[in-house]
């Protein structure tokens, strides 16, 4: 059929051989027939033809080279698909002549056009190199090339390409590192499972260890750890370790790399895969990884595999098995998720039972008890034997339930099942071993039971235990010697190996009762079939029965026999797993598998970070702090301007799913996912920043300042503002060492903006920017760019003046200009401002029957008394008659309250004002001064309340101080609102004035916000801080308000006192919303 | 990484191999046989096996083994899961995964396995782009390639392979546009004798039919995200989306899928729907025992609980069993020694009972231990949880699709001991 013109025959023909070569037999003399059709039009029978020749070509070299040339021609065809499939089939034809071919082929596939033939030139790779292994420095070179590769396709598979390949040559990674990482989440699930593999291994060789500090409590465990970790230089690990151990404690505040936390970051989510794979992958790699701290996410997301196939458990279960031992607090939250059901198979009961046993310590055991008693009962006689080893352990690891455990032992003894029973006698042997003096009782009961128990095991572990124990069950041992004596030719030998130990220890302690059944035992043993029985009668015989030329031994015999052994440790067999890697088949198997990559140790010192430095600005690591910082001034700066600054990373993953793009797909998803990766950057950035000294902290002002000011400024200034920002930087680039690195970065991420400003443009502006004097003092400049910046926020140097001194409108001033004659108490200089403020009527011009008085709050200090608020009275006259002293009495107030009387006011001819301060201690709280104001005449009633933002004093605090302060006021003491703006106070002028105006607050000068909020138009979105403290108690009041986009915005108050801050928070809300 | 696959049926015949890499023979499957007939259940035959050139690592699904031959270090998850891929993607080519189907599907299984690896890494694994390479067998296409010659397999390379979205390909049209979700709970219970609950949790599943057309991107939102606790999201759901906002946004694959997998917090306390009042016991004296099972409305949330089953593993020595339920129907496999109660609706009225007599194997101790019990029950249109879909929106197409939410609660592997 196959000679036939006929497709479908040929394909019905094609189809019957491939089923045949499905079901195993051989179809190979077949092959002439076959490999004709090679060139077929028919795609499935050409298909069909590939299947059989991957499958035969081996064994039939000679004839598979017909086919060669039709994959040749197959590569260069114009669908990727074709091309694609006829290099997998030329790749997979194991045929050694063609290996130049292949190479050739792969080389030009490496650089081809489609992601999919580049992916399919990454799997042939390792299919070249196992045909032949000559070629490993070519295809490390392809392997290079298609590191480099920015698409999520190709990079799961070269990952595997290197794996397989050259995983020594780590250097290759160096350099793609950040890459692979930002990629990651969206490589296909099993290249991310390769790919995290590997970069654990990575990560354990470039970082430190981020538990170095915490190791150095438990050196001893870690040492074991480590010292395991290579077999073949142990000894000079060990000094490595010795090495490493003052080292540390030098190195105590580490710092983890931010290309650490970048893995650590980007592998997260994807604990939330569905691919169990992956959750592994990534479980491994915190265990491995994470600080201690870190560690403790992975939990829930294995425990979530335990729902799936029984061969996932069994896998999952055995890496939880290894992780509860060394970090037991990680799972115990999950201990119900471990128990056990009737229906799960022997070996995931077993692994849970294991489970189980390392989750136990003082404060679960009575619940783990109570569900193994419930175990004990299963009808799984292995799980009941593995339950009762559970126990056992538990026992020995935990002192205060060893009773309990050894009692329900005991009633498992006369259990009718025989493996129950001698599993529990092995156990109890354990057991008792560690006190024995105790428990005599158990050891006759155990030797009542010789008599039933049949399992060897079990018998010679009660015969052991008589015989060590032999002095505390005195009339018993020799009974059950003389049974056993009776039965000994029909025992298993281990249980002839203990009746002779036992008969030897009874002789030596009680050689009067036993002389003629030892005698009796050693003769039977003697001519026994076993050679190790005999030899153990012989030796036995020489070393216990004196005769005349017994040796010097037979003086210590009796020590060799009694001496005092030491009780087993029951441990559980995961112990020393964890020295492979989690998750691995050697791991699961507990001995090495061929090709199993070590997990390096850590290494002592970080190796050079800047290896990972891709020639991208954005993400350049410096290897000065400085230098760096003036970079993330760099980044929001240039992100801004032009939408597309220079190849970032996230960059990277956009161009990625543009090339993506060709066959129309969401762009929404990639984009979005590049912006929160940026924005995510920033947030660390922020966290670094914390972290800087003040010093640097001030220079970085310094530079944060231009860059606001250009956001306020109109774009075409913005313009030359950013060369002039660039000459800046250069200058002090000039003084790092890769000035020109930078240099041609800067300059290559302009050209590839997509900016329609032209190249010719920039150079004359950069020119125009250079005819600044570029030697401009820094200082100078920092004031004069804050002045334009802050206008009028400028902090003032003391508390003494509060902000709001210099926002006065010319109005006002006018407004003023009567009020602060008669004042006797402050200077008409700090009293001037307070008209600004709201007043408050306090006696109305009808009541007082002409007289007229209003207060406002002054924000002055009040001179006479610091923790009084001062108050500032205007009093009018508007009847037709003079008022004379004018004053106040019989005050009431609240406990606690004080009030500084003004001072009386003689006369207040008809018609003018006068104005009076006084002070009134409010005690921080909101209620009412309540007094009369006396005439000559009459007596007003009248109260004075105070709004909540007037019972403050603005303070001035740096940012940092700020962000500490506040940091020390969270929880309870920190009351958070969001609110929408009004529209008319959306900008920072308009905010900073309604905060201000409704509490007596001063404003925290800041700056470095603006990075950590993501570079999209509108540039910057800031952050107001506002400080202050209260009158009386001089409690600090903190207000933030972070506004977003659209007039969104967060107003968080801290402060000690819970009822200010409360409250605070409704007026500051209202003065924003109005 | 995967050398080789053998599909084995429950009886031990090597019935479809595959090499990947250089033949292995299948006498290597002899050590996996060793470790087979050494465990009484095939569910108990160790997964990772290691022999001395290879290692087996093996999935037991549908009553065939899947056994993959590997011979260097690769993480054994890593297989594990892909085989359960290859399940799935039979299952889903043609509607279960049995020996005589894939006997007749030989060749298209061949091809399948063929570009789901290369070299022993999986190449492909989409359903959607597996499906756009070589097309699943229906009578209409078979009908149309015989008279016109037409092919099962795509000429071009799938659009979604190269996409960043590889589970949806493009083009898809549909007359009516419809998606449809199923919010499907399942309660992991340990009751002890008394009733008393020793351990409860409920894990969902939100099952999706979506049959959409163009590119639609979807966003759904629950009314109280909080009792999530853990989840797990087919790739195609945004995770940081679901990080700010708590919301499932994604473009969803054409088709079924299972769009993610739920863990309900246990601090939340778990309802469980019905009680068990039980009492199994064996005498002492003569080989026989009594059974007496009722079972009863607990907290169901109104709804009528159905579905209800009742399965016992019996101890080895019970020979049979003479019972009389009020309700539904009961049998006894002997030769798996299990007892199936098939209950039905639960009646609130008139509680349905079990009870008669066990007869054991003369001359056998009584059994030590009372078997537990399993229950299998089902509540329409509710989530035990009480989680809800809030709204559904669409964005990305200008037409309205037509949406709806099932909820479904089942029980997992809900015990009672005994």
């Amino acid at each position: 059929m196959l000679d036939s013109n006929k497709d479908s025959l040929k394909l019905e023909a094609m189809k019957r051989i491939v089923a045949m070569i499905a079901r195993g037999k051989n179809a190979s003399d077949l092959f002439p027939a076959v490999v004709k059709n090679v060139a077929c039009k028919n795609i499935e029978v050409k298909k069909l033809v590939y299947v059989y020749l991957v499958r035969y070509a081996e064994e039939q070299q000679d004839l598979a080279l017909l086919s060669i040339s039709t994959f040749q021609r197959g590569l260069k065809d114009p669908n990727q698909l074709i091309r694609a499939s006829a290099l997998r089939v030329l790749s997979s034809i194991r045929v050694t002549i063609i290996v130049p071919i292949m190479m050739l082929a792969i080389k030009e596939a490496a650089s081809d056009m489609s992601p999919y033939v580049r992916k399919t030139a990454a799997h042939a790779i390792p299919k070249l190199y196992s045909l032949d292994p000559e070629q490993k420095d070519q295809l490390i070179e392809v392997i290079e090339k298609l590191l480099a590769d920015k698409t999520t396709l190709v990079a799961g598979s070269v990952v595997m390409a290197f794996e397989e390949v050259c995983p020594e040559r780590i250097e290759l990674i160096h350099k793609n590192y950040r890459k692979l990482c930002n990629l990651l989440i969206d490589v296909e699930e099993w290249g991310q499972v390769v790919i995290i593999n590997m970069l654990t291994r990575y990560a354990r060789t470039q970082f430190l260890n981020p538990n170095m500090n915490e190791s150095l409590l438990e050196e001893g465990n870690d040492k074991a750890f480590y010292g395991s970790d290579d077999d073949e230089d142990e000894e000079e690990d060990e000094k490595d370790k010795k090495a490493e151990a003052p080292a540390m404690a030098k190195r105590k505040p580490y710092v983890m790399d931010p290309d650490h936390r970048l893995l650590l970051r980007n592998t997260k989510p994807l604990l939330q895969s569905r691919n169990a794979a992956v959750v592994m992958a990534v479980a491994q790699l915190y265990f491995h990884l994470a600080p201690k701290a870190e560690v403790g996410v992975i939990a829930k997301a294995l425990v979530r595999l335990l729902r799936s196939h029984s061969e996932v458990q069994y896998v999952v279960l055995q890496n939880v098995a290894t992780m509860t031992i060394k970090r037991r607090g990680m799972f115990e939250p999950y201990l119900k998720s471990f128990y056990i059901r009737s229906t799960d198979p022997t070996q995931i009961k077993v692994l849970k039972l294991e489970v189980l046993t390392n989750l136990a310590n003082e404060t679960n055991i009575s619940t783990i008890l109570r569900e193994f008693q419930t175990y004990i009962k299963s009808m799984d006689k292995d799980f009941v034997a593995a339950t009762i080893q559970a126990i056992g352990r538990c026992a020995t690891n935990i002192g205060e339930v060893r009773d309990t455990c050894l009692n329900g032992l005991v009633q498992l003894l006369s259990n009718r099942d025989e493996l129950v029973v001698a599993e529990s006698v092995v156990v109890i042997k354990k057991l008792l071993q560690m006190q024995p003096e105790k428990h005599s009782d158990i050891i006759k009961h155990m030797a009542k039971l010789t008599d039933n128990i049949q399992v060897p095991m079990a018998r010679a572990s009660i015969l052991w235990l008589i015989g060590e124990y032999c002095e505390h069950v005195p009339k018993i041992a020799p009974d059950v010697l003389r049974k056993m004596a009776k039965s000994f030719t029909n025992e298993e030998d281990i249980v002839k190996l203990q009746i002779i130990n036992l008969a030897a220890k009874l002789y030596l302690t009680n050689s009067k009762q036993t002389k003629l059944l030892t005698q009796y035992v050693l003769n039977l043993a003697k001519y026994d079939q076993n050679y190790d029985i005999r030899d153990r009668a012989r030796f036995i015989r020489q070393l216990i029965v004196p005769t005349e030329k017994s040796g010097a031994l037979s003086k210590y015999a009796k020590k060799l026999f009694l001496a005092l052994k030491p009780a087993p440790i029951l441990e559980s067999p995961f112990k020393d797993r964890d020295h492979f890697q989690l998750g691995s088949l050697s791991h699961l198997l507990n001995a090495k598998a061929g090709g199993y990559q070590e997990l390096p140790d850590w290494p002592e010192a970080a190796p050079d970070p800047s290896v990972r430095n891709v020639e991208v600005p954005e993400w350049t690591k410096c290897s000065s702090r400085e230098k760096r910082k003036e970079k993330k001034v760099e980044k929001p700066f240039y992100s801004d301007s032009e939408g597309e600054s220079g190849p970032t990373e996230s960059a990277d993953s956009e161009s990625d799913s543009a090339s993506g793009l060709e066959s129309g797909s969401g762009i929404e998803e990639s984009g979005s996912g590049s912006e929160s990766e940026e924005s995510e950057e920033g947030s660390e950035s922020e966290e670094e920043e914390e972290e800087e000294e003040k010093d640097k902290k001030k220079k970085k002002k310094e530079l944060k300042k231009p860059v606001q000011e250009s956001e306020s400024e109109q774009s075409s200034e913005e313009e030359v503002r950013k060369h002039e920002r660039k000459n800046k930087q250069r200058k002090s680039d000039s003084e790092s060492e890769s000035d020109e690195e930078d240099d041609s970065e800067s300059e290559s991420s302009r050209s590839e903006s997509e900016d329609s400003e032209s190249e010719t443009e920039v150079k004359k502006k950069k020119k125009a920017a250079e005819s600044k004097p570029p030697s401009k003092p820094v200082k100078k400049e920092k004031k004069e760019m804050s002045l334009l910046d802050l206008d009028d926020f400028e902090p003032a140097p003391s508390p003494q003046v509060t902000p709001v001194n210099t926002f006065l409108s010319s109005s006002l001033v006018t407004d003023l200009e009567g009020l602060s004659l008669s004042d006797t108490v402050l200077s008409p200089a700090t009293t001037s401002p307070c008209s600004a403020l709201k007043s408050y009527e306090l006696l109305h011009r009808i009541t007082g029957e002409g007289l007229c008085v209003e207060y406002c709050f002054s924000r002055q200090p009040f001179s006479p008394d610091g923790n009084m608020v001062a108050v500032q009275m205007q009093v009018t006259n508007n009847s037709t008659s003079d008022t004379k002293n004018l004053h106040m009495e019989d005050v009431k107030l609240q406990s606690g309250m004080r009030v500084k009387e003004f001072p009386e006011i003689e006369l207040l001819p008809a018609g003018e004002s006068a104005t009076a301060v006084m002070g009134i201690d409010f005690c921080d709280s909101t209620q009412a001064a309540n007094f009369q104001l006396c005439t000559h005449t009459r007596k007003f009633f009248v109260s004075i309340q105070p709004p909540v933002g007037e019972l403050m004093r603005p303070v001035f605090l740096t940012e940092n101080e700020f962000k500490k302060e506040q940091g020390q006021l969270m929880g309870m003491n920190e009351i958070t609102e969001k609110l929408t703006l009004d529209a008319k106070c959306r900008n920072e002028h308009a905010i900073v004035q309604s905060v201000i105006t409704a509490a007596n607050l001063s404003r925290v000068p800041c700056g470095s916000d603006r990075e950590c909020s993501p570079p999209v138009p509108p540039p910057a979105l800031p952050v107001h801080r506002f400080a202050g403290r209260t009158v009386t108690s001089g409690s600090l009041v903190l207000a933030t308000v972070a506004s977003k986009e659209e007039g969104a915005a967060q107003l968080t108050v801290n402060c000690e006192k819970m009822v200010i801050g409360t409250m605070l928070v409704k007026d500051i809300l209202l003065a924003l919303t109005q | 990484m995967i050398h080789s696959l053998f599909l084995i049926n429950h009886s031990g015949d090597i019935f479809l191999e595959k090499h990947w890499k250089s033949v292995i023979s299948r006498s290597v499957c002899d050590y996996f046989f060793e470790a087979k007939d050494k465990a009484v259940d095939p569910e108990n035959v160790p997964p990772v096996l290691q022999t001395p050139h290879h290692y087996l690592i093996s999935i037991y699904r549908d009553k065939l083994f899947f056994l993959s031959v590997i011979q260097t270090e690769v993480p054994p998850l890593f297989v594990i899961e892909f085989l359960h891929r290859v399940a799935d993607t039979i299952q889903d080519y043609f509607g279960e995964c049995s020996e005589s189907l894939i006997k007749d599907n030989v060749v298209t299984v061949y091809e399948l396995l063929e570009e789901m690896l290369d070299n022993g890494f999986p190449l492909a694994t989409e359903s959607n782009v597996l499906k756009e390479m070589i097309r699943p067998p229906t009578i209409l296409r078979s009908v149309v390639n015989t008279l016109i010659g037409g092919s099962n397999v795509g000429d071009t390379l799938p659009t979604g392979q190269l996409s960043s979205v590889p589970w949806r390909r493009v083009g898809v049209k549909y007359t009516n546009n419809e998606a449809y979700f199923d919010v499907i709970e399942e309660i992991d219970a340990i009751l002890d004798k008394s009733g008393t609950t020793v351990f409860a949790e409920i894990q969902g599943v939100i099952e999706a039919c979506v049959r959409l057309t163009g590119m639609p991107d979807l966003t759904l939102s629950f009314m109280n995200p909080r009792l999530l606790d853990d989840v797990s999201f087919h790739p195609c759901v945004r995770f940081k989306r679901w990080e700010s906002e708590q919301a499932l946004s994604f473009i969803p694959p054409d088709g079924n899928f299972t769009l993610m997998n739920y863990h309900v917090s246990s601090q939340n306390l778990v309802t469980i729907p019905v009680y068990v009042k039980q009492n199994i016991s064996f005498f002492e004296t003569e080989p026989c025992g009594r059974l007496d099972i009722t079972i009863g409305p607990k907290q169901t949330m109104g709804k009528t609980v159905e579905a209800l089953m009742v399965t016992i593993h019996m101890p080895k020595s019970v020979v049979s069993a003479n019972l009389t339920p009020t309700q539904g129907s009961y049998t006894y496999d002997l030769a798996t020694k299990v007892l199936v109660w098939d209950i039905g609706k639960l009646n609130p009225q008139k509680l349905p009972n079990l009870r008669g007599s066990l007869s054991l194997q003369a001359g056998a101790p009584k059994p030590e231990d009372n078997p537990s019990l399993n229950i299998d029950l089902k509540i329409q249109q509710v989530a035990i949880s009480g989680l809800k879909v809030s709204r559904l929106e669409m964005f990305g197409e200008k037409y309205k699709p037509f949406k709806g939410v099932k909820y479904v609660t089942k029980a997992g592997k809900f015990q009672v001991r005994t």
